[in-house]
C-alpha cells in the first residue's frame, strides 16, 4: 500500500506531468536536486535546525478534554500545527524548499496563496533564508484576507493581487505559473500544496510528513498505540497527506475533510473528492470540479484555503484505493466548530481546521471512550475572526 | 496526405513560407469569428489555427486570456465550437488547428473528442499543456483518426528531447519564441534566433518549424523567418485588432492586416 516514490511522477494514473515544454526543463532540474538533497545529511540537518530553533517543532499534541467531554466518546487530540512560527503547517514546507532553492541558487522566489498562510510562510522563509519574494493571490482573497496581506508585506515580500478568472486560489496558481513560464531560469516556484506537476505533490508531502511522523512518536507515548483515527481538513491536501503519510501502514482510520460550503448539492462548495470528476488542471490528472466539458467550476468556501477546485493527485488515488475516507464539513458547520473550540479549548483555529473539528465531534460521539482521534489543526484562526463577524451578522439578519 | 503538409509542399514549391493565424473560437462572437476567418483566407493566411476557450488558460497572455474569457462569458462550448468549424468548413478548404487545453479532451475522452472535431475538418490540434511525456493515449487516438499533432518546443529544450518531440510531431513542430506567455514582445533577443537556428539544424527538413509566441507585426515575421522559420504564428495581434471592431468592420481590417504579414512570408 506505502507508495515510496511515484512512478513515472504517478500514483497509479493521479498526478503527472500536464505542463508547457518550457516548464519541463524546470521540474526536471527541481526533482534532480531533490532526490540529490533529500536525503543528504547537511541539507537535513540545516532544514531540522530551521523547524526547531525557527519554527518552533515539535508541534504538542495537546488532549483536548473540554472538547472530549462535550462530544461525548472518543478522545480528542489536537496536533497543534497552529503554534508553529506563522500560525499554520505551512513553514514545514516553505523551510524546506527555501532551502533546497538557496541549493539550486535561485534567489527569486514566486508562490501562490489563497488564505495568505502559504505566502506569509513564504515570505517568513525568505527573510530568514535571504531569498526575494513574490506571492500571488487572488483579488477576492485580499480583501477577505487582508491581515495575510498586511503581514507578507511586512516581511519583505511583494504581493501581486490577481484579478483574471474567479480571482481565487486557482487563478493565483495560474499566474504564478506564467510569472515561472517567463523567468524559468532565475526563478524557484514555491508551490504551497501538495499540488501541481511531479515532484510537487511528492516533495510537499515529504515536508509535511513531519505532522504525522510526530503524531506517531506522541501517540506511542501518550496511548501506547497509534491513533485509532486520524482527521485533517483538504484543500489542494498539505497538511492531510503530511498527517496521513507517515500513518498509512498503521492500523489507523484516515478521514480527509473537505469544505461543503453551503452544501455539496447546491453547487456551491469546494469538495473536490466528495463531489468532483477526473481532470487535468494545474500540471496534474486529479479529481476536478468542473462541468460536463471541463470547464473548471467556480468554487466556494467560508475559508478561502479549501477555495480550490482541485486536490492533490495521493488524495486522489488514496480515495480510490479506499485507504482514506472523504467527506465534506459545510460552512455552517465549520463555524459552529471555530466557536466552539475557541469558547471551551481556548483555541482559535483556522476556518480551515475547524472543518476538521466539526468532524471529529460528530465521529468522537459515536466511538468508545477507549479509542482515541488525532485532528490536524493546520492553523490558528487570527486571520478568519473578521470573516466569521461578517458570516455570523450576515446570518443573524437573515434570520430576522 | 494531410491539408497542413499539402500546404507546405505548396509553399515549398512557390519559394514562400507559411502564415499561421490564431483567432479564438467565439470571440468576439461566433458571426466575428467568421468574419475573421474570412479576412484571414482573403489575406493570405496560409493555416488557421482555431482557439477553443478553457477557464484556466496557463500558458496564454493576457490578449488571449481575455478573449477566452469574453467567449466563455458569451456561452461558447462544444457545440457552438463544432457549428463554426462547419461554417468555416462550407467556405474553405484552408488547413485548421485546434488550439486548446488538455482537459477538454480528457474530459471527453480522447478517443470521442478528436473523432468529433476531426469529422466536422479539422486537421491538427495544439495542445500547450501537453508534452509528450503525457501523450500516449492521446497520440493513440489521433493517430487512428488520422489527425495531425502539432508538439510545442521552447528555447530550453535539449537538443535530444527536440528530436523526440519532432518525431512525436506531424504537420509541423511548434517553436515557442521566448520565455513567456503569448503576446506581443517588443523586441526579441538573441536567444530566439539561435533557438530557430539550432532547431533546424537538428529537423533537417524532416517536418516544418513554426515559430509563435510575440509575433505581431511584418517586421517581427521578416526578422523570424530570416532567422530560419517555415513558418510564423501570429495570434494576440489578430485578436487585439478585433478587440474594439464591430462586426462589420472585422472582416476587412483583418483582411488588411494579413495581408501585410503575408508579404513578410515571399521573398523578395
Amino acid at each position: 500500500m506505502k507508495l515510496k516514490y511515484p512512478k513515472n511522477g504517478k500514483f497509479g494514473e493521479f498526478g503527472g506531468r500536464y505542463i508547457p515544454e518550457t516548464l519541463v526543463p524546470a521540474v526536471e532540474e527541481l526533482e534532480q536536486a531533490y532526490l540529490k538533497y533529500k536525503d543528504d545529511a547537511d541539507f537535513k540537518k540545516e532544514l531540522h535546525y530551521y523547524l526547531t530553533q525557527y519554527a518552533g517543532r515539535p508541534t504538542p499534541l495537546y488532549f483536548a478534554e473540554n472538547l472530549t467531554k462535550i462530544a461525548g466518546g472518543a478522545k480528542i487530540y489536537l496536533k497543534r500545527e497552529d503554534l508553529l512560527h506563522g500560525g499554520a503547517h505551512k513553514i514545514n514546507n516553505t523551510l524546506g524548499q527555501g532551502l533546497l532553492a538557496k541549493r539550486m541558487k535561485k534567489k527569486r522566489i514566486i508562490a501562490e496563496t489563497g488564505a495568505g498562510q502559504h505566502g506569509v510562510a513564504t515570505a517568513m522563509a525568505c527573510s530568514a533564508l535571504g531569498l526575494d519574494g513574490e506571492v500571488y493571490m487572488g483579488y477576492k482573497d485580499t480583501q477577505r484576507q487582508k491581515l495575510n496581506v498586511f503581514r507578507m508585506n511586512l516581511l519583505g515580500s511583494k504581493v501581486h493581487p490577481v484579478k483574471e478568472g474567479t480571482q481565487t486560489l486557482k487563478d493565483a496558481i495560474n499566474e504564478a505559473i506564467r510569472d515561472w513560464i517567463t523567468n524559468v531560469k532565475t526563478t524557484y516556484y514555491l508551490l504551497g500544496s501538495a499540488v501541481g506537476p511531479h515532484p510537487y505533490p511528492v516533495m510537499v508531502r515529504d515536508f509535511q510528513s513531519v505532522i504525522g511522523n510526530e503524531i506517531l512518536t506522541q501517540m506511542k507515548k501518550l496511548e501506547k498505540k497509534s491513533p485509532d483515527s486520524v482527521i485533517a481538513c483538504v484543500g489542494g491536501g498539505s497538511n492531510a497527506i503530511g498527517t496521513f503519510y507517515p500513518l498509512i501502514d498503521e492500523n489507523t482510520k484516515m478521514f480527509g475533510i473537505e469544505a461543503g460550503g453551503e452544501g455539496v448539492k447546491s453547487g456551491h462548495h469546494s469538495a473536490t473528492l466528495v463531489g468532483g470528476s477526473k481532470g487535468i488542471l494545474h500540471g496534474m490528472l486529479t479529481y476536478l470540479l468542473q462541468d460536463k466539458e471541463g470547464q473548471i467550476s467556480e468554487t466556494h468556501s467560508i475559508s478561502a484555503g479549501l477555495d480550490y477546485p482541485g486536490v492533490g493527485p495521493e488524495h486522489s488515488y488514496l480515495k480510490d484505493a479506499k485507504r482514506v475516507k472523504y467527506d465534506a464539513v459545510n460552512d455552517k458547520e465549520a463555524v459552529e466548530a471555530f466557536l466552539l473550540l475557541s469558547k471551551h479549548e481556548g483555541i482559535i483555529p483556522a476556518l480551515e481546521s475547524s472543518h476538521a473539528i466539526a468532524y471529529a465531534v460528530k465521529m468522537a460521539k459515536n466511538m468508545p471512550k477507549s479509542e482515541s482521534i488525532v485532528v490536524t489543526l493546520s492553523g490558528r484562526g487570527d486571520k478568519d475572526v473578521e470573516e466569521v463577524g461578517r458570516y455570523l451578522n450576515k446570518n443573524v439578519k437573515n434570520k430576522k | 496526405m494531410s491539408r497542413i503538409k499539402n500546404k507546405f509542399q505548396d509553399l515549398r514549391s512557390k519559394n514562400q513560407k507559411a502564415l499561421i493565424a490564431y483567432v479564438m473560437a467565439g470571440f468576439p462572437s461566433e458571426k466575428g469569428t467568421i468574419s475573421a476567418v474570412r479576412g484571414l483566407t482573403k489575406g493570405g493566411a496560409d493555416i488557421i489555427e482555431l482557439g477553443m476557450p478553457f477557464s484556466d488558460p496557463l500558458a496564454d497572455g493576457p490578449v488571449i486570456q481575455n478573449a477566452g474569457f469574453q467567449a466563455l462569458q458569451k456561452g461558447m462550448n462544444f457545440e457552438k465550437f463544432l457549428a463554426i468549424v462547419k461554417k468555416i468548413r462550407k467556405e474553405t478548404d484552408i488547413p485548421l488547428v485546434l488550439m486548446t487545453y488538455t482537459n477538454l479532451l480528457y474530459r471527453h475522452g480522447y478517443e470521442k473528442f478528436i473523432s468529433i472535431v476531426k469529422s466536422v475538418g479539422i486537421d491538427g490540434l495544439i495542445l500547450p499543456d501537453m508534452p509528450i511525456d503525457e501523450s500516449g493515449d492521446f497520440l493513440k487516438a489521433a493517430r487512428k483518426y488520422k489527425m495531425d499533432t502539432i508538439f510545442l518546443i521552447s528555447p530550453n529544450t535539449s537538443s535530444e528531447r527536440i528530436k523526440k518531440i519532432a518525431s512525436t510531431s506531424s504537420g509541423f513542430l511548434y517553436l515557442v519564441s521566448v520565455f513567456g506567455t503569448t503576446g506581443g514582445q517588443q523586441q526579441f533577443q538573441n536567444y530566439t534566433t539561435h533557438a530557430i537556428k539550432n532547431a533546424k539544424k537538428i529537423l533537417v527538413g524532416k517536418i516544418p518549424l513554426g515559430v509563435g509566441f510575440g509575433v505581431s507585426n511584418p517586421d517581427q515575421a521578416k526578422f523570424i523567418i530570416k532567422s530560419g522559420a517555415d513558418a510564423i504564428i501570429v495570434g494576440s495581434a489578430f485578436l487585439r485588432l478585433m478587440e474594439n471592431t464591430t462586426v462589420e468592420k472585422i472582416e476587412g481590417k483583418i483582411e488588411h492586416f494579413t495581408k501585410s504579414l503575408k508579404k513578410a512570408t515571399i521573398s523578395e
